[in-house]
């Protein structure tokens, strides 16, 4: 194997040459001749009933090629919702249409009511702003609570209620899990909030159509996660074109978190718009546009109880959670809160018993759907909270109370339907303490007293379900697609290689790592590897990135067929080197015969199987491409133990993070360079959602945080040093690389270290404060201390 | 942003004249009111540049005062030094990219509540001089966003007496980076001046009972004890009234001690 190439090299991103040189090519960067603009009428009142949106005189202004209201969808499909969850009553969710354009009422501001095309943007701009809209507001329902009360104002008229589902998890259980409360020795209760978050990538949605009427071809151009599954959704559900006519390409995208994941009313209207007007339709979305159309993340509300036995066992959890859909259900949403956070609410812990219930309610604020852990993360916030709470209600220590509940045995079927297949959480739990230090904290708790600060420290645990998804699992868990992934390998004559990847990178580095595997299995220098994706005209039916799933589902895919490609090049090789197949060996990019000095560069085989003319036409074809399509077999379980140090300012309120630490099991890792930038990163989203960042709505509907001025980012000084492990790992045991996935870690593990932290230092300095809902920004910090 | 005329005069008078347009509105750093223009909140027929107007640049110390040009960039006055304080206050305006474009002379005449400058105005006893006339610091920042400043008259310098001690500190709000609450206070030969920023609806104020404390005793413990009503301070996501009331004393408190 290549010594400096291959899997475990730490190599540097080669896709970073472009991005920071600035000849990357995003969406925004392309544009399509004769291409006209659309701008988009949103609506600046969060519900309200559509009486008339008069386009005469707009139509008319300079530029103005055509407007678009919600009356030219009428014949076309809604955008689709891809998962049902079935309620506790066994009956499906309730769900609603999604125009493209609003018809009949508007339901959150921002939501599109009407779409200018025209010359330039100016001219579209200036043209929306002379339409004539007519709303009888309608009173706005935004706390989650009151939409489901009685007589509350319905977001959708046709619907019973505002509420989606009510789901329980596992129902059965429930009487069960009542029943342990009962005869517990102790509960511990918290209710708290998971605030809710803009993802904020730093390229905004751009998406262009286009479509050629000489071969009834349509081409989207878009900032997708996964342009496979918009090709799908998109020329299935909303336009009705079928696959080969329809073209989607997501070239270089500026960051996804989740966000880029969804079929967006835009992109199907900038492709029905090209058919429409026979020219090609470029939106480019403003960053306030982004702030009220971009699905949101998070945004549940829940009570969580953790029942203890005298000897501090878990015996039983059970919670309730309100989980904010928004107006309209995005592709995912109804999957956050339920496959993606109750399945993971046993955590590290063998809880024997475990009941969650979810209402997934309908309100007038922008969709809310998966964000970078997406479920995960509220289910580890929640249960790590209420363990350290526990702790300090019993007086133990919080680390030995985890320990102590720790799931020591693998494989592990929890109570809540899955099955981890590998972990070791006392090793990572002893890894933590390592290397935060922790031994160490008695004497910066009293440097920091000395200087008048109040510090704190947080340990928590987290547990994941990655390398989404086993297909017939999540058929029968509600999702309406599978969750394979595919990959096309193409050696090319003079012996490198092509690769086409359903997987889609934005941001994830896998240019590099990906070829890194092929190196090592073929034992050539990883240059020789090309990585192609984000193009549904040549890549394989694929299923994206998102869920920690790149690696662990589309890395082995792309092993699946560089199995196929070694086997076939063995048997080339097996007749140039007139031996038998199974004595071929491959090493160091050359194959030999066993025992013997006779070989063959991989560079003469793979020529051989593009210029046969010394070769086995008569049992073997030909060239040398092979495609696989790989379904995992079960989830991946990274996990791990995080600490955060926090110093506190006892008279402002202001948390300051000292040390933050994070030991994680990712299993194999191929690049730990950009395993390390990816903990880096989700850290950084992690400790931005515990103290900076919040989407507020007012209770009519209005955002508050609709700009950078009142939507706080973390920034470079917001974060501390890492210290970042990831030495511990236990293989993942169902897929070719033991891979478990490190995407999501970041962003799942520390906000309860954060939090857990905060509270440690009030209580440390004698404030009688047991929970604050993040973000703990100074003003709330304050408050809780002052209450 | 709505299309508009650009002029960029090389004289003062030349400015003026174009000012006279109706709906012209002065163009200094930009860094309100481009960003105002992108989000269609403004519609001015012409802008009238002022970044040309040699005359409105350079800061200069005149026997202890120090004269800084309208059209002088954040980071000049940063670089200056001359006025310690002020050239910290400056310093972290702000990011990099704003200090080598925003204006002293754009700040004081857009007066938002949360800006830095006026604090430093109002705290020092700055003079502003518009060209034609002279206003102190008292007089000139009369509420929200508002000033003293008449219709086509505009600042062409501050001037700044350099007092014996002051220091700026700012209490950042965590999404905007403005002051949540700023407090520059001033030793002064007349007295001590102490000017809060971010915190009022009223905008920036100058809190008189802590300024008679410190009179006595420029000192931080001076301020202990002293409350501000909470009824005229700033609510909203990034801090209540009572909040805000209490970072004014806390600030106060570490602006004398950084004062020294």
């Amino acid at each position: 194997m290549p010594a400096d190439g291959g899997i475990g090299a730490p190599m540097k991103r080669r896709e970073d040459i472009r991005f920071l040189t600035g000849t990357g090519r995003y969406t925004d960067d392309l544009n399509r001749p004769g291409q006209a603009y659309v701008h988009f009428l949103r609506s600046n009142v969060a519900h309200g009933r559509l009486k008339s949106v008069n386009t005469e005189e707009a139509a008319k202004m300079p530029g103005v090629v055509r407007i678009f209201t919600g009356a030219d969808f009428e014949g076309v499909g809604s955008i689709p919702c891809g998962w049902q969850v079935t309620d506790k009553h066994g009956q499906p969710m309730q769900e609603p249409a999604h125009p493209v354009l609003a018809q009949g009422k508007v339901r959150h501001v921002g939501d599109p009511i009407a779409a200018v095309v025209a010359e330039t943007p100016d001219q579209a701009r200036d043209a929306a702003e002379a339409i004539e809209v007519d709303i009888e507001d309608l009173p706005a329902v935004v706390d989650m609570k009151k939409a489901v009360e009685e007589g509350a104002p319905k977001v959708h008229d046709d619907l019973t209620s505002n509420l989606c589902y009510d789901w329980g998890f596992v129902e059965e259980n429930k009487a069960a899990v009542d029943e342990a409360f009962e005869k517990a020795a102790h509960v511990t209760r918290l209710e708290l909030k998971n605030n809710r978050l803009v993802a904020n990538p730093m390229e905004p949605r751009v998406a262009i159509g286009d479509y050629d009427p000489a071969g009834d071809n349509s081409t989207l151009y878009t900032t997708s996660q996964n342009p496979h599954v918009i090709r799908l959704l998109m020329g299935a559900f909303v336009l009705g074109i079928p696959e080969h006519k329809l073209r989607v390409v997501a070239p270089d995208v500026g960051g996804g978190f989740g966000t880029k994941i969804f079929h967006y009313a835009e992109e199907a209207f900038c492709t029905f718009a090209a058919k429409q007007l026979k020219r090609p339709v470029k939106w480019t979305s403003s960053r306030s546009e982004a702030f009220m159309s971009d699905a949101h993340g998070r945004d549940h509300v829940t009570t969580i109880e953790l029942a203890l036995d005298g000897d501090n066992n878990f015996t039983a959890l059970r919670t309730e959670t309100f989980a904010n859909m928004g107006a309209y259900l995005s592709t995912f949403a109804p999957s956050v809160p339920t496959w993606l956070h109750g399945t993971l609410m046993a955590g590290n812990y063998k809880t024997p018993l475990i009941y969650v219930n979810v209402k997934a309610v309908f309100t007038n604020t922008v969709p809310v759907d998966a964000y970078r852990g997406a479920g995960r993360p509220e289910a580890t916030y929640q249960l790590e909270r209420v363990i350290d709470k526990a702790a300090r209600e019993l007086g133990v220590d919080p680390i030995d109370l985890r320990r102590q509940n720790f799931v020591t045995e693998f494989p592990y079927a929890t109570p809540v339907a899955v099955e981890y297949d590998t972990g070791d959480y006392n090793a990572t739990m002893d890894k933590l303490s390592e290397i935060a230090d922790l031994s160490g904290f008695e004497a910066r708790l009293a440097e920091s007293k000395k200087n008048g600060k109040l510090r704190g420290l947080g340990v928590n645990c987290y547990i994941e379900a990655c390398g989404i998804a086993p297909s017939n699992l999540v058929g029968q868990l509600g999702a309406r697609a599978g969750l394979y992934e595919s990959a096309t390998v193409r050696v090319n004559a003079t012996g490198g290689l092509t690769v086409m990847t359903g997987s889609h990178s934005h941001g994830q580095g896998h240019e590099t790592a990906f070829p890194q595997v092929i190196a090592e299995m073929i034992g050539i220098d990883p240059s020789m590897v090309e990585i192609v994706h984000g193009d549904t005209a040549n890549t394989p039916m694929g299923m994206g990135t998102y869920g920690s799933r790149s690696l662990a589902v589309g890395g082995s895919a792309m092993v699946r067929a560089t199995e196929k490609i070694i086997n076939k090049a063995k048997k080339i090789a097996a007749h140039l080197l007139e031996a038998s197949e199974g004595d071929i060996e491959l090493k160091d990019g050359a194959f030999s015969v066993a025992g013997t000095d006779k070989s063959v560069a991989w560079g003469d085989v793979t020529l051989a199987a593009y210029v046969p003319h010394n070769y086995p036409l008569e049992e073997i074809e030909p060239g040398l491409e092979e495609t696989a399509f790989y379904d995992p077999a079960n989830f991946t379980y990274p996990a791990g133990a995080y600490a955060c140090e926090v110093e506190v300012d006892p008279e402002t309120g202001k948390v300051t993070i000292e040390r933050f630490a994070a030991a994680d099991d990712f299993g194999n890792v191929v690049n730990p360079m950009i395993v390390e930038g990816q903990v880096h990163g989700g850290l950084a989203q992690g400790i931005g959602q515990a103290l900076l960042e919040g989407c507020a709505y007012d209770e009519d509907g209005q955002l508050l945080t609709g700009s950078y001025m009142d939507y706080a980012m973390p920034r470079a000084d917001d974060v501390p040093y890492y210290d970042v492990d990831h030495s511990c790992q236990t293989p993942c045991t169902h897929n070719p690389l033991g891979v478990k996935g490190c995407g999501e870690a970041g962003a799942i593990g520390s906000p309860p270290a954060v939090v857990n932290a905060v509270v440690d230092a009030l209580q440390r300095a004698g404030k009688d404060v047991t929970h604050i809902d993040m973000p703990l920004s100074p003003s709330r910090v304050w408050a809780a201390m002052n209450q | 942003m709505y299309a508009f005329e650009l002029t960029r005069p090389t004289s003062l008078a030349d400015a003026i004249k174009a000012l006279g347009e109706e709906d012209a509105q002065p163009l200094s750093g930009g860094q309100t009111l481009i960003p105002t223009l992108k989000q269609r909140l403004a519609m001015p027929s012409t802008l009238v540049s002022l970044s040309g107007i040699e005359e409105l640049k350079g800061i200069k110390n005149e026997g202890g005062t120090l004269s800084i040009g309208a059209a002088t960039t954040h980071a000049a006055v940063a670089r200056d030094g001359s006025y310690p304080a002020l050239s910290d206050l400056a310093g972290h305006i702000g990011d990099p990219h704003v200090r080598n474009r925003g204006t002293i002379g754009g700040s004081i005449a857009n007066n938002d509540p949360s800006a830095c400058y006026p604090a430093a105005a109002l705290g020092s006893g700055a003079t502003i001089v518009t060209n034609n006339r002279e206003i102190g610091a008292d007089d000139f920042f009369t509420g929200l966003f508002e000033t003293a400043l008449d219709e086509g008259e505009i600042v062409t310098a501050v001037k700044f007496p350099i007092p014996e001690k002051a220091a700026y500190v700012k209490f950042e709000q965590p999404a905007s980076r403005f002051a949540l609450v700023g407090v520059f206070v001033a030793k002064t030969a007349d007295g001590v001046r102490v000017a809060v920023t971010g915190a009022s609806e009223g905008g920036v104020f100058r809190w008189s009972e802590a300024e008679k404390a410190l009179d006595g005793n420029f000192s931080p413990d001076a301020v202990d004890g002293l409350t501000l009503p909470a009824d005229d301070m700033i609510g909203d996501l990034h801090g209540s009234p009572e909040y805000r009331a209490h970072l004014v004393g806390v600030i106060t408190k570490r602006a004398v001690a950084k004062a020294g």
